[in-house]
């Protein structure tokens, strides 16, 4: 079992919605996000273009916040998917510096927080909620390991990238360009 | 022309803009510790050379602040944890893939053994000092007999914590200026410079001051080759590290580094102690207290800077 997704920048509007929804499902505090949406414009007037991508942790493959994490609160749960335990949490920020995509935060509790994939929902079976409220669909929630599943099949028609390939992090988070 | 930003309006404490979550205490620690472990290493060193009588600020004197030094240090670092009460979770865990992790466990060796060198040596530096206790004398003769035995593990201990304090910056491969292993050897020799002009600046022998001197001069050379070796090996990388090493090379780190690392920090206390040696009255002070605020602007620009570079946005 391997989850991931598969964002369609081509679809996205970038409305935020899948910001407030994760806000919302997982209680974020006030200030803080698990998730965000970039704007990147390429180019000068009148050519212009533009891709609009709704970023989170990318529970990589190999990941340097697990790796660095002194005590064993950053982990991986089964299907690849990277979480921390309050309860092991010190508040060092080591993990914090290690990831390229600034995906952490530090929560005013005081122990490390992040995109979780909503593994209680994915628990029972459901979406994240970012990939279910989403209005245009871009997003695909599924099991790499699964050949009849959703994103399995979008990956394979599709052209996709993922970020910072080049931080050697293995990210699972992809882009259909 | 190519424009990122954040659509969502993020905004996160201490993360955006830019990112700011090692403050004053991380700099500080890392001064501390490649400090303490300088002074440890040229302890351990000289004492099984056997000139133990012949350079007692190095054997004797200046291990006494180590401990003090370290616990400090400590602090800094408990400072800086977010999650104070949770500390404990350290040393319930054994993680060798994590600096961190093994860090704290070296501190947790080195901190004690330095206690027991200082304690070994407080009655040759206070002879009035009486230990109230008999299993303290008894304990204090043990550890006399025995301090060849410790030495060794001190001397290895040590040459690692000074390492330690650059790996636990370079082992973030996230931020490009700190992900070079240069750093490690880098912050070892720098935190050796400092050792020294601590060392420098308790002796009251002439002689040992000019042991200490030469081999200070011959640390700083080195240091100075590591710098520009690290960016040497910045400008042949990828483009996120030229980006890093362009904040020291015409960015907005160039001045305050150039000016109180490299100039004042290194070669101007090399040229006065160069000029000591030669018989130039120099008041020792000057190089010494140089070295020492050097050392500590390089880290906290280190940390600083390192925070900023990044391969997204």
């Amino acid at each position: 079992m391997r989850y991931a997704m598969a964002i369609d920048t081509r679809k996205c509007v970038g409305c935020s919605d899948c910001v407030v929804a994760c806000q919302t499902e997982n209680n974020v505090p006030v200030g803080f996000c698990r998730d965000w949406v970039v704007e990147v414009v390429d180019g000068t007037y009148p050519n212009v273009s533009i891709e609009l991508r709704t970023e989170r942790c990318n529970h990589c493959d190999n990941s340097p916040c697990v790796r660095c994490c002194p005590t064993g609160a950053s982990h991986i749960e089964d299907g690849g998917i990277v979480l921390v335990n309050p309860n092991k949490c010190i508040g060092c920020g080591a993990c914090i510096q290690s990831c390229p995509y600034d995906a952490r935060y530090s929560h005013p509790d005081g122990y490390v927080d992040k995109c979780t994939f909503c593994i209680h929902r994915v628990r029972e079976g459901k979406n994240p909620a970012c990939v279910s409220v989403c209005p245009t669909s871009c997003m695909h929630f599924g099991d790499l390991d699964d050949p009849n599943s959703k994103i399995v099949n979008v990956l394979k028609n599709r052209k996709f990238k993922s970020l910072a390939p080049e931080a050697g992090t293995k990210p699972q988070i992809f882009y259909l360009v | 022309m190519k424009e990122e930003l954040f659509a969502s309006g993020r905004n996160i404490p201490n993360i955006d803009p830019y990112l700011n979550i090692w403050h004053w205490q991380i700099p500080i620690y890392l001064f501390l510790g490649g400090l303490a472990a300088g002074i440890l290493v040229f302890a351990s060193v000289f004492y099984l050379m056997g000139k133990e009588n012949k350079m007692p600020a190095t054997v004797k004197k200046a291990p006494m602040l180590v401990p003090f030094i370290l616990i400090i240090g400590l602090f800094m670092l408990f400072l800086d944890l977010k999650h104070k009460l949770w500390f404990w979770q350290l040393y319930t865990t054994i993680r060798l893939e994590s600096p961190m992790g093994w860090g704290s466990w070296v501190l947790m060796i080195i901190t004690p053994i330095s206690i027991v060198w200082s304690f070994s040596y407080i009655r040759e530096i206070f002879p009035k000092w009486n230990w109230k206790f008999k299993f303290l004398k008894t304990f204090e003769a043990w550890v006399i007999r025995n301090r060849k035995f410790i030495a060794w593990p001190m001397a290895i201990y040590a040459v690692i914590l000074g390492i330690y304090t650059g790996i636990l910056l370079s082992a973030f491969n996230a931020r490009p200026l700190w992900n070079t292993s240069i750093l490690g050897p880098l912050f070892l020799v720098s935190g050796m410079s400092t050792g020294a002009a601590t060392i420098i600046l308790m002796s009251k022998d002439h002689k040992e001051r000019k042991i200490m001197g030469r081999i200070d001069i011959l640390l700083i050379i080195i240091e100075l080759f590591f710098i520009i070796h690290l960016f040497m090996g910045f400008l042949a990388g990828s483009e996120a590290q030229i980006n890093a090493a362009n904040l020291f090379l015409g960015g907005k780190f160039t001045a305050p580094f150039f000016t109180f690392v490299v100039i004042l920090g290194l070669i101007f206390p090399a040229v006065l102690e160069i000029f000591e040696l030669k018989g130039y009255k120099v008041p020792i002070l000057i190089p010494a207290v140089l070295i020492l605020l050097g050392g500590l602007i390089f880290r906290f620009l280190m940390v600083e800077a390192g925070q900023i570079t990044r391969y997204l946005y």
